[in-house]
C-alpha cells in the first residue's frame, strides 16, 4: 500500500501542494485527476525519492520514504516501475537496450533477463522494435517503451505519469488498454497522474481530485461521476472559471 | 539551516567514494569515453598543435636574429610547446569540445527526465555518467596533449628547416641542450588536471541544468567559459607547485 501524508509543496513563493492525503489500497488502480500545473506528479516523485516534499511523508507497505537510506530507497526502486509522461528513454541506447539496463541491477541469469525484455516488447506490441533507437520511433511508440521499460521490472507498483498526454484519441485508447492490461497480466498496484478524464474513468477503480493542493473528492468512477461537488462537477464538465 | 562547509565537503566525498565503487556503472562505458572524449579530440589538438610550432618557430627567430644564435629556436620551441602551450592550448580546445560535449549530453538528459529515469533504475547518476567522463577526460587529456606536444615540436622544426635559415642538427642541438624530462611530465601532469576540471565542470552544469532547451544553452556556455577559467587558473597553481 502506498499512503501520501500531508505532503506539502512549494515551487518558489507557489504552493502547489498544501496537504496532500490519500491512500492506495494493494492491488487497486488509483487515479489522481487535476488540472495541469496543480503538482500531480508530485507525490509519485516523492514516492521514489526523485524529490522532497517540503512537509509530510509517502509510505510505501510502512517504510517513509524519506527515512530510507542509500541502498534501501534503491531496494525499493526496483519494486516500483516508473512510467514518464514523455517516456524519459536514454537515446544512446536502442529499445532492448533500455530495458537490459533497467534489469541489470536485478542480476538476472542473461538468458533470463532476454527472455524478460522480449515478454515485455510483446507485451507493449513491439516486439520487432529492440533494436531500434528511441529517436526511430513516434511519440506513442516511445511511451510503449517506457511501459516496457516499467514491466520488465516485474515490480509491484506502476506510478504513471501523465500516460495519455499528447496522444490522439486512438493512441490514448491503446494506451488504456495497455494499462488495464498490465494491471490483469501483472497484478500491480498502479497509481495514474492524469487530466483525462475519459481515460481516468476507463483504468482507474478509485479516482481522487486534486484541488487547490488537497484532495478534493475520492471514489469510484461512479461516485465521482455522479458528485455534486461544484468543484468536481466543473472539472467533469470542462467549465472555465 | 544551510549545512557548513565541513559538512557539505563530507557529505561530497562520501558520495564520490560511493560512486567511484559503484564500478557496475561506470567500468563498462570507461573505454567508450575514452575513445569519445580522447581519441575523437586528437585532430583539433594536432590542428592547434601545427600551427603553435610554425607560429613559435617564425617568433623566436623573429626574436632571436642578431642577438642570440638560432639553434636556441630549438629550445624556445621545445620548452614553449611541452611546458605551455602544448597543455594549455589543447585544454582550452577540449574545454571547448569536451566540456561543451558533456554539458549538452547531461543538461538534454537531465530536462528530458533521462537522469530521473536512471535514479528510479537504481542507478546513480553520479556513477553512471559523470565518473566514467570525468575518468576518461583526466586520462585522455594527457595523451591528447602528448600528440600535441609531438606535432607541435615537429611542426617548429619543419618550419625551421624550410622557412628560416636552420639545419636540422641546429634545431635538435637546441632542442636537447635544454630539455628535462621534467617539461614533459610537468605538461603532461597539467593536461590531466585539465581533463578533470573540464569534464567536471561540464558534469555538474549539465546535471544542473533546467528548463528546457534554453537552460542546457545557458549551462553549456557556462561550462565552456568556467572549463578555460579553471585551466588558466591550474596553470598557475602548478607552475607555483611545481616550477
Amino acid at each position: 500500500m502506498i499512503r501520501l501524508d500531508d505532503l506539502h509543496k512549494a515551487f518558489g513563493p507557489r504552493e502547489v501542494l498544501r496537504g496532500v492525503a490519500l491512500e492506495v489500497p494493494e492491488g487497486s488502480s488509483t487515479v489522481l485527476l487535476g488540472r495541469s500545473g496543480s503538482g500531480k506528479s508530485v507525490p509519485l516523485k516523492r514516492t521514489v525519492g526523485l524529490m522532497r516534499p517540503d512537509q509530510g511523508a509517502v509510505w510505501v507497505d510502512n517504510r517513509e520514504v524519506a527515512a530510507l537510506d542509500h541502498d534501501e530507497l534503491n531496494l525499493l526502486r526496483r519494486e516500483i516501475g516508473y512510467v514518464f509522461q514523455f517516456a524519459a528513454l536514454f537515446d544512446s541506447l536502442t529499445c532492448a537496450g533500455n530495458l537490459r539496463l533497467a534489469l541489470q541491477r536485478q542480476r538476472l541469469d542473461p538468458d533470463e533477463a532476454e527472455r524478460r525484455i522480449a515478454e515485455a516488447l510483446a507485451m507493449v506490441g513491439l516486439a520487432e522494435a529492440g533494436e531500434r533507437h528511441p529517436a526511430e520511433l513516434s511519440g506513442g511508440m516511445r511511451k510503449r517503451i517506457g511501459i516496457a521499460r516499467a514491466v520488465v521490472l516485474r515490480p509491484r507498483y506502476i506510478l504513471w505519469d501523465e500516460p495519455t498526454t499528447g496522444l490522439d484519441p486512438v493512441t490514448t485508447a491503446t494506451m488504456d488498454q495497455m494499462m488495464l492490461r498490465v494491471r490483469e497480466e501483472l497484478g500491480v498496484t498502479s497509481v495514474i497522474v492524469t487530466h483525462d478524464l475519459g481515460s481516468a474513468f476507463k483504468v482507474g477503480d478509485r479516482v481522487a481530485l486534486l484541488h487547490e493542493g488537497r484532495v478534493r473528492a475520492t471514489g469510484t468512477p461512479a461516485e465521482i461521476r455522479a458528485s455534486d461537488d461544484p468543484v468536481v462537477r466543473q472539472f467533469i464538465e470542462g467549465r472555465p472559471e | 539551516m544551510p549545512a557548513s562547509p565541513f559538512a557539505a565537503i563530507g557529505r561530497s566525498s562520501r558520495l564520490t567514494v560511493r560512486a567511484l565503487r559503484d564500478t557496475e556503472a561506470w567500468a563498462p562505458q570507461l573505454l567508450a569515453q575514452m575513445r569519445r572524449l580522447g581519441v575523437a579530440s586528437i585532430p583539433i589538438a594536432l590542428f592547434i598543435a601545427v600551427f603553435t610550432g610554425i607560429v613559435l618557430a617564425l617568433l623566436a627567430s623573429y626574436i632571436f636574429t642578431g642577438t642570440v644564435p638560432m639553434y636556441f629556436v630549438g629550445a624556445l620551441v621545445g620548452k614553449t610547446v611541452m611546458m605551455e602551450l602544448g597543455p594549455v592550448l589543447t585544454g582550452m580546445a577540449l574545454a571547448g569540445r569536451v566540456g561543451a560535449n558533456i554539458a549538452a549530453e547531461l543538461g538534454t538528459m537531465k530536462v528530458t527526465e533521462q537522469v530521473d529515469a536512471l535514479e528510479t533504475l537504481a542507478w546513480d547518476p553520479r556513477s553512471y555518467l559523470v565518473v566514467p567522463r570525468v575518468l576518461a577526460a583526466t586520462l585522455m587529456f594527457p595523451v591528447v596533449t602528448a600528440f600535441a606536444m609531438g606535432i607541435g615540436v615537429i611542426a617548429g622544426w619543419i618550419t625551421s628547416v624550410n622557412l628560416l635559415d636552420l639545419s636540422t642538427p641546429e634545431f635538435t642541438k637546441g632542442l636537447r641542450s635544454f630539455y628535462q624530462f621534467k617539461d614533459i611530465w610537468f605538461g603532461l601532469v597539467k593536461a590531466a588536471s585539465f581533463g578533470a576540471a573540464v569534464a567536471l565542470i561540464g558534469a555538474r552544469r549539465g546535471l544542473a541544468t533546467g528548463g528546457g532547451a534554453a537552460g542546457v544553452g545557458r549551462e553549456t556556455t557556462r561550462a565552456v567559459a568556467e572549463g578555460c577559467m579553471a585551466i588558466l587558473v591550474l596553470d598557475a597553481f602548478w607552475a607555483l607547485v611545481l616550477l
